[in-house]
């Protein structure tokens, strides 16, 4: 496994910083203006790709808690917790982004729209599952408490999705502006959005890798530093 | 099973002094309620503050019966009998239930006196909400109290693991119980209740089957 992700962590920075750098061509030079919205549009570009992200940051936190509870491998608990962490902003950019958007568009920074709703619920889940790690207790100990929450926490999301549309009620005018629909008929758009898709979810990929190779060089620091204390 | 539940029960009862402190604290919640909420009550106002007196009361009364356990250290002695952890979720579920049924036997009438709610509600279909909101609760926060205690800051950490988790048990439980408050039929409130139904169906589930990893040393 060391050897597959430390190649894949050498060479994914040679990936995402290319199409990093072409999504963003394509953002703002190449994709046409949307007509009604004007320029604010191009937010989306980067939106909806953080929150495709964010959601799939969540569900690789519940896959590796599940890989955790079942093997014991230190490694599952240790892809959980960087996924989480690099969910966490990408959730916590969506909730920038939308807000920059929504305020000239619908005239207001913020809406109990169901999307949103559900958005910052998610992001107290995740931002919970960061401080019970954080708040420690022996190791292994924190990171079943951890990988509880996370399968718990993924469990919820299907009612708290069913929950939040049947309590505002679904808004078919207001969704229909935000995706599809009038949104995005120049298939242009379309590519751009499947392209930045793709690049974010790279540089989520890049960012784990990264993330869990530090959370592994602390681990096995500890345990030098263990083995050097005086018994 | 029932032996565990008997004896946490027993201990409820002859100590006297936490559970008399979680109606006082219902009380006061509802209390503040009514100061912080200015105009007119209605269903709905009445609604949210019978589910706030509740769940705040309750997410503190639910750690009590894991720092019982955690005191004496007899926490190990259960897991070193020859009981299914499975089990012990079960006991500890049901005890958390029934003491917070005793709870909302008081805060739910004094709702309806602050609040001045006619009598004519569906009563029984009230009650049902209540204790379908109960079990759902009970569920995820027996699950999660075995954590915090044993975890640092627990008082801190049981709210807010539990409350995120709650959203959608809280939006039904309200939502239905507004729709019975203001007279709606049981009937009107069916689609609040599937969530509700739905929700403690999945949480004593997982609760179950993931309560060997919270308490496992």
């Amino acid at each position: 496994m060391s050897t597959a992700g430390d190649v894949l962590s050498r060479a994914l920075p040679w990936i995402v910083g290319p199409a990093m750098l072409g999504v963003l061509s394509l953002i703002f030079l190449v994709v046409p203006t949307e007509s009604d919205q004007g320029i604010v549009q191009r937010i989306f570009y980067v939106h909806v790709p953080c929150a495709w992200t964010a959601f799939v940051a969540f569900f690789l936190v519940c896959v590796a808690s599940i890989g955790f509870l079942a093997t014991r491998r230190e490694s599952w608990d240790r892809l959980a917790k960087a996924s989480a962490e690099v969910g966490i902003i990408f959730c916590s950019l969506v909730l920038i982004t939308g807000p920059i958007w929504a305020r000239p568009i619908w005239g207001v920074w913020w809406t109990w729209d169901p999307r949103l709703t559900m958005t910052v619920i998610l992001w107290t889940i995740y931002a919970t599952y960061l401080i019970l790690r954080s708040y420690g207790g022996p190791d292994e100990q924190i990171a079943r408490y951890a990988a509880v929450l996370g399968i718990v926490g993924a469990i919820d999301i299907p009612v708290i999705i069913v929950s939040v549309r049947m309590w505002r009620g679904i808004h078919p005018a207001v969704l229909m502006t935000r995706e599809g629909g009038s949104g995005l008929l120049d298939p242009m758009m379309r590519y751009t959005l499947y392209a930045s898709g793709l690049a974010f979810l790279l540089l989520f990929a890049w960012l784990v890798t990264i993330r869990t190779r530090t959370l592994r060089t602390e681990d096995s620091i500890e345990e030098i530093e263990r083995g050097l204390r005086p018994a | 099973m029932w032996a565990i539940l008997r004896k946490d029960l027993r201990i409820e009862f002859r100590t006297k002094a936490g559970v008399s402190g979680l109606f006082v604290l219902g009380l006061l919640v509802l209390l503040i309620f009514q100061f912080a909420v200015t105009g007119q009550a209605t269903p709905g106002l009445a609604a949210a503050g019978l589910w706030i007196a509740f769940l705040f009361a309750g997410t503190l009364g639910a750690q009590r019966t894991f720092l019982l356990e955690r005191e004496n250290l007899c926490l190990h002695g259960l897991l070193a009998s020859p009981i299914d952890p499975g089990s012990i979720y079960l006991a500890k579920l049901l005890g958390t239930l029934l003491t917070l049924i005793v709870l909302q036997a008081v805060v739910l009438p004094l709702t309806g006196l602050f609040f001045n709610l006619s009598s004519s509600v569906d009563m029984i279909g009230l009650v049902a909400v209540c204790l379908l909101g109960n079990v759902g609760f009970s569920a995820v926060v027996t699950l999660f109290a075995a954590m915090s205690v044993r975890t640092r800051a627990r008082e801190m950490l049981l709210p807010l693991l539990v409350f995120p988790l709650l959203v959608p048990l809280v939006i039904a439980a309200v939502q239905a119980s507004s729709i019975l408050l203001g007279q709606g039929s049981l009937k009107d409130a069916a689609r609040w209740i599937q969530v509700l139904v739905a929700f403690d169906v999945i949480f004593v589930v997982s609760g179950w089957l993931l309560f060997e990893q919270v308490i496992r040393e």
